[in-house]
């Protein structure tokens, strides 16, 4: 809501002035965004008539005008350039002395060798508009002599408001002045009008048909309308500085009006209407072709204004096309109906469009000043363009209660936390308008029809909070009883986690949750992807089911800028359709973790040789992300990875993600020269932690044999370590692979596997024989199993 | 017959002429040796009279010990030559950088989340979460926000297609973090519905959220927190206290200015927007927008089962992504999403 501060001070002028009644406004709720000037500082300039033009003698451009500026000195001889300089213009004129934008003084000067005492004026040169295409005309009727500021109002300012939805009593010029009234104690003075004279019989019946929808239809024949008047100077200007454009003084007046009170209104074309004014349901399907050109399909929950033979308006958002005012409109019907909110909620944006009309009745709009604003309307209308008004035709049916609301005091203070005291509230509703009873300690107030946004006690202690100032409440430290709350030793906090990815290089990322639809068919293999029904782009489209994309993308990007490695990762929500899911029915939500290494296993650096990052690598990250629980690894084929070099992560049995490298077909269509080593896990599975728990040390001495045996080289070590783990002697401790040799003495399809073997028993020292007789039987247990042989 | 003094000086200055090792023990075997020269005069005692043999023993004992003692001091010595050598062959350029790879770091705006979580748990505050696929009630609803309702407006909401191709009845990408507080007050409430009495519920709630808005100061996905606070005896002047402590300590800014003004939001009543403004920097003296807040509304109360007459409580929501810029003087919001390490490594 855009507003020159001085029509609000026409209705109600407090001595606080400029930024402080900006500051008083913000804080009662009514945020000021934005406060300009009209004009910028200048002085100096008054209202003058050029009286005569005669050519400059020395150049052809310029002019020699003889102007009168009204000091009752006679005319002044000016210089002047403009094209539009002629006798008898009104203009302005900076007398010499003045100071124009921009620190620009004006002295007497000879111009070409012409004397020149003052300079006519452009709007550009007063920082009035951009226009700089001739001197600024002023209307014929401007007194000579007055300063321009004064007679164009350029110490005005500009204030835009950021209302809040439950404030649309502020959608008026008589509101703001009302809440200004309020916070200063500023008695306010309202713009009335008497019941205009009837002078013709010309009436439309009203029907109500939906009267929850419309309660109350007021409008009147205007006929004899000159269309073509035009608007005054000084409600143009004020429909300008709020924001409005002039169009007809018609359309100018309604504007108006709506701006002073808040009502909209809408002018019919009487003469383009057939019969009763029905307010009603439209039927599913009826059309109509709007103000703006726009042809609706309408639904049955759409309220319309229809004559007898069609739709003639959206009742509340917008006029048909053809029944509207136009410059030949001599005779016209003037709606001012009050449609309720909820009649008309959503029902604009359904069809995508707002104007001041909808916004104003989806919020609310002051059902007791319908028909004033309808007398102010014609009053002005017969002042401007003429004419010959109607009676006042009006259909009302129950109009919105206002039922009294019960305030009590201690609850006042239960939910603001200080003791304001009735007193106090009694003078601040007194302020707002709010008329009260008592009842022992409790008010009963009855809200005004003006305020929609005041229905229940909170609704009524939010104004005492308001009114009092949010600023006068205090601000102290809160008591509570102090709760230790539980600390789960097994559950690992998620910080924690991403600290680890942290501290090994990776870097943490925040990408969309919604990606291209390629990433999931190429990442997760998902081809009917969970899709978003209004995207903001195409490579937004889809809901991610995985966290790879992101992360490839991430590369992508960073290769472009020259980095290298690069070590991603992220947390986040992935999204499936699972009819059991829960909490929100349809949808499985899990949150997952991914972590992506690309590029070199090392920086560059002088004191490591360069290798590219592998499997290994990111296998190592995610074992040390899980301990102190070891997770399985099983090879398999996984949308996103490289066939060989995939496998599917188990811990106590039940999978929890993937690693590998990504597939070389991804890698090349997502522009990578590599091919980057990537994990993603249910994050679920990473926030367990381990109780520990005291097993006793041995302190007799450990025994260890190293022993080497060529298998098939297509025999994985998780097999041979399983068959290991389950046909050990008992004194067998521990079995690891230090390591892995093929080439020359081993043949062809076979590799060597090196194992170390700890042998200990707690009670007793182990002797040599019971240790080869150990190793001798895992041995025998690898040959038959595995076929394998001892390397030698 | 030769000194015994003169050959143990004889002895000390050999040792004294060799720095090697290998020499030094050739040398000892001349004087201690089999044939060496102490060995040759005590083989020449056997002539001496006793009382000579007695001073003349005695003489070349000293001569022994004394070069012995030379022996050992000169080993000594070249040992700590020689290590002096050695360790002198092994200096490093301590200068070369060390071995292995830099530590990555978090995003800024989990490091903002991070301190707002803790500072909340000091004041006994727990951490909650929800769905990012979230229902229309839980959403706006349940937060007083039906159908059509103007407030809606403010929230420009992401729906999704279901399996038919058709926009999904009642889902959507969640517009903020208030459902969150929805779910776990409608969860405490049925964990607590057999004591006659409710413990109070102290939350806050970080996360993802979404709205159809995408320029320089928007992002389609964004962060919020937002903060709960349900008991008895729980009052907006708490809610004043709470926040701008919290502000101040976030901000590490004890003369931090914040502000409360009335504003509007359907789930609280009364409400207040929260503006803060610093006394130095780049920003000094500018109040800037940081937060919504107010009182739970008791429609909101009602719609997850709580008696609004017994219990009242304030809610609160501020941008993750907004007080991260302000912290770490971010000038664009679109760096959080861009996954640019040069700018994301700047927060390690």
């Amino acid at each position: 809501m855009k507003f020159s501060e001085s029509w609000l001070r026409s209705f109600v002028d407090p001595a606080v002035k400029g930024g402080d009644l900006s500051h008083l406004l913000t804080m009662a709720g009514l945020e000021v965004e934005e406060e300009e000037s009209v004009a910028p500082a200048f002085d100096g300039v008054v209202v003058a008539e050029v009286l005569a033009v005669a050519r400059h003698p020395d150049a052809d451009r310029l002019k020699v005008c003889r102007v009168d500026t009204g000091d009752g000195q006679g005319p002044r001889q000016i210089v002047c350039g403009a094209p539009n300089a002629a006798a008898g213009l009104k203009v302005p004129c900076a007398l010499p002395g003045a100071r124009l934008p921009g620190g620009v003084a004006i002295e007497a000067a000879k111009v070409r060798g012409v004397e020149s005492a003052g300079m006519l004026c452009s709007a550009r040169e007063l920082g009035i508009s951009d226009d700089a295409s001739g001197l600024l005309a002023l209307p014929a009727a401007a007194p000579v002599g007055q300063d321009i500021r004064d007679y164009l109002d350029l110490d005005d300012r500009l204030l835009t408001l950021k209302l809040t939805p439950n404030r649309a009593d502020c959608l008026s010029l008589t509101g703001i002045a009302r809440e200004v009234s309020a916070l200063t104690g500023t008695p306010a003075s309202y713009p009335t009008a008497a019941a205009s004279p009837v002078s013709t019989e010309a009436c439309r019946r009203i029907v109500l048909d939906a009267p929850e929808a419309c309660p109350l239809y007021c409008g009147r024949v205007i006929a004899g309308v000159d269309a073509k008047a035009p608007t005054p100077d000084w409600m143009k200007r004020r429909l300008e500085r709020s924001g409005i454009r002039s169009i007809s003084a018609l359309v100018d007046i309604t504007n108006y009006v709506m701006l002073e009170c808040g009502q909209p209104l809408h002018a019919f074309d009487n003469r383009k209407l057939d019969g009763a004014i029905h307010a009603r349901l439209a039927r599913a399907g009826e059309k109509i072709v709007l103000l703006n050109e726009q042809t609706l399909e309408l639904a049955d929950d759409v309220l319309l204004i229809a004559d007898e033979r069609r739709p003639v308006a959206l009742a509340g958002i917008m006029g048909g096309k053809d029944s509207g005012i136009g410059l030949e409109t001599t005779e016209m019907f003037l709606e001012s109906a009050f449609f309720a909110p909820k009649a008309l909620a959503g029902r604009a944006r359904r069809y995508d469009f707002a104007s001041d009309a909808s916004h104003r009745f989806e919020r609310g709009v002051d059902f007791g000043a319908c028909r004033q604003a309808l007398e102010r309307a014609s009053h002005l209308i017969l002042e401007i363009c003429g004419g010959q008004a109607g009676p006042l035709c009006a259909a009302q049916a129950t109009l919105p209660a206002r039922a009294p609301i019960r305030l009590r005091l201690a609850r006042v203070d239960k939910v603001l936390g200080i003791a304001l005291g009735a007193p106090r509230i009694a003078e601040l509703f007194t302020r707002l308008g709010l008329v009260f009873t008592r009842d022992g300690d409790d008010f009963i107030v009855t809200p005004p029809s003006y305020r929609f946004d005041i229905e229940i006690e909170e609704d009524l202690i939010e104004e005492i909070a308001r009114l009092h100032g949010y600023d006068e409440i205090p601000a102290p430290p809160p008591k509570a009883r102090l709760l230790m709350p539980p600390q789960t030793e097994t559950a690992r906090p998620l910080w924690r986690v991403r600290q680890i990815l942290a501290d090994r290089g990776f870097q943490e990322v925040v990408n969309f949750a919604f990606v291209e639809e390629a990433w999931e068919a190429d990442f997760n293999a998902n081809n009917a992807p969970i899709r978003l029904a209004n995207p903001i782009a195409s490579q937004m489209s889809v809901m991610r089911s995985t966290l790879v994309g992101g992360l490839v993308a991430n590369v992508a990007t960073n290769l472009k800028r020259k980095q290298n490695p690069i070590r991603v990762f992220e947390t986040g929500r992935c999204f499936f359709r699972d009819p059991a899911g829960l909490p929100v029915k349809g949808f499985h939500q899990p949150w997952k973790l991914a972590a992506l290494a690309y590029g070199g296993a090392l920086p560059e650096q002088w004191g490591a040789p360069s290798r590219a990052v592998d499997f290994y690598d990111i296998k190592g990250e995610l074992e040390l992300l899980l301990a102190p629980f070891a997770a399985r690894f099983e090879k398999t084929a996984h949308p996103a990875l490289h066939p060989g070099r995939g496998a599917r992560v188990l811990v106590d049995g039940r999978e929890i993600g993937f690693i590998g490298e990504l597939h070389p077909r991804w890698a090349q269509k997502y522009e990578l020269p590599l091919a980057p080593a990537l994990f993603e896990l249910d994050l679920e599975a990473l926030k367990k932690a381990r109780l520990p728990r005291y097993a006793e040390v041995s302190r007799l001495p450990a025994a260890f044999r190293d022993l080497a045996v060529v298998v098939d080289q297509k025999l994985e070590l998780q097999a041979i370590l399983d068959g290991l783990a389950k046909n050990r002697p008992s004194i067998v401790q521990d079995i690891r692979l230090f390591d892995i040799y093929t080439g020359k003495g081993i043949g062809q399809g076979e590799k060597s596997l090196a194992f170390r073997i700890v042998m200990q028993d707690t009670q007793r020292t182990l002797q040599d024989t019971e240790v080869d007789a150990a190793v001798q039987q895992l041995v025998e247990y690898l040959r038959q199993a595995f076929a394998a042989r001892l390397r030698v | 017959m030769l000194n015994p003094e003169q050959i143990a000086q004889d002895a000390a200055a050999a040792f004294a002429a060799t720095d090697d090792p290998d020499a030094l023990e050739q040398i000892k075997a001349r004087y201690l040796g089999k044939s060496g020269r102490i060995t040759e005069l005590l083989k020449g005692m056997a002539a001496l009279s006793s009382e000579e043999k007695k001073t003349t023993g005695a003489a070349i004992n000293r001569a022994k010990t004394a070069i012995e003692a030379a022996l050992e001091r000169r080993r000594e010595a070249l040992r700590e030559q020689a290590l002096a050598a050695r360790l002198a062959g092994e200096s490093l350029d301590v200068s070369l950088p060390g071995r292995g790879e830099p530590r990555g770091g978090l995003h800024p705006v989990t490091r903002t989340q991070e301190r707002v979580e803790a500072l909340f748990r000091s004041i006994g505050f727990e951490v909650a979460d929800g769905p990012e696929i979230e229902g229309d009630f839980q959403n706006f609803a349940a937060l007083n926000m039906p159908k059509d309702h103007p407030a809606r407006s403010m929230h420009d909401t992401f729906y999704l297609l279901d399996e038919n191709g058709r926009v999904a009845e009642d889902i959507l990408l969640r517009t903020h973090t208030s459902p969150i507080q929805v779910r776990y007050m409608q969860a405490h409430v049925a964990r607590h519905a057999r004591l006659g009495t409710m413990p109070e519920i102290r939350i806050i709630a970080p996360g993802r959220v979404y709205r159809v808005d995408s320029d320089a100061t928007h992002s389609p996905v964004f962060h919020q927190v937002e903060g709960l606070w349900i008991g008895e005896q729980v009052s907006f002047a708490d809610l004043k206290g709470v926040v701008a402590e919290f502000l101040r300590r976030f901000f590490e800014s004890d003369d931090l200015q914040v502000r409360f003004r009335p504003s509007f939001f359907p789930f609280t009543e009364p409400s207040a927007e929260i503006d803060v403004a610093f006394m130095s920097g780049v920003l000094e003296g500018r109040w800037l927008e940081i937060a919504g807040c107010g009182m739970v509304h008791p429609n909101v109360l009602r719609h997850v089962g709580i008696d609004p007459e017994k219990y009242l409580g304030f809610a609160f929501g501020m941008g993750l992504d907004r007080l991260t810029m302000l912290r770490y003087g971010v000038n664009d919001l679109r760096l959080f999403f861009d996954g640019d390490l040069r700018f994301l490594r700047q927060f390690v």
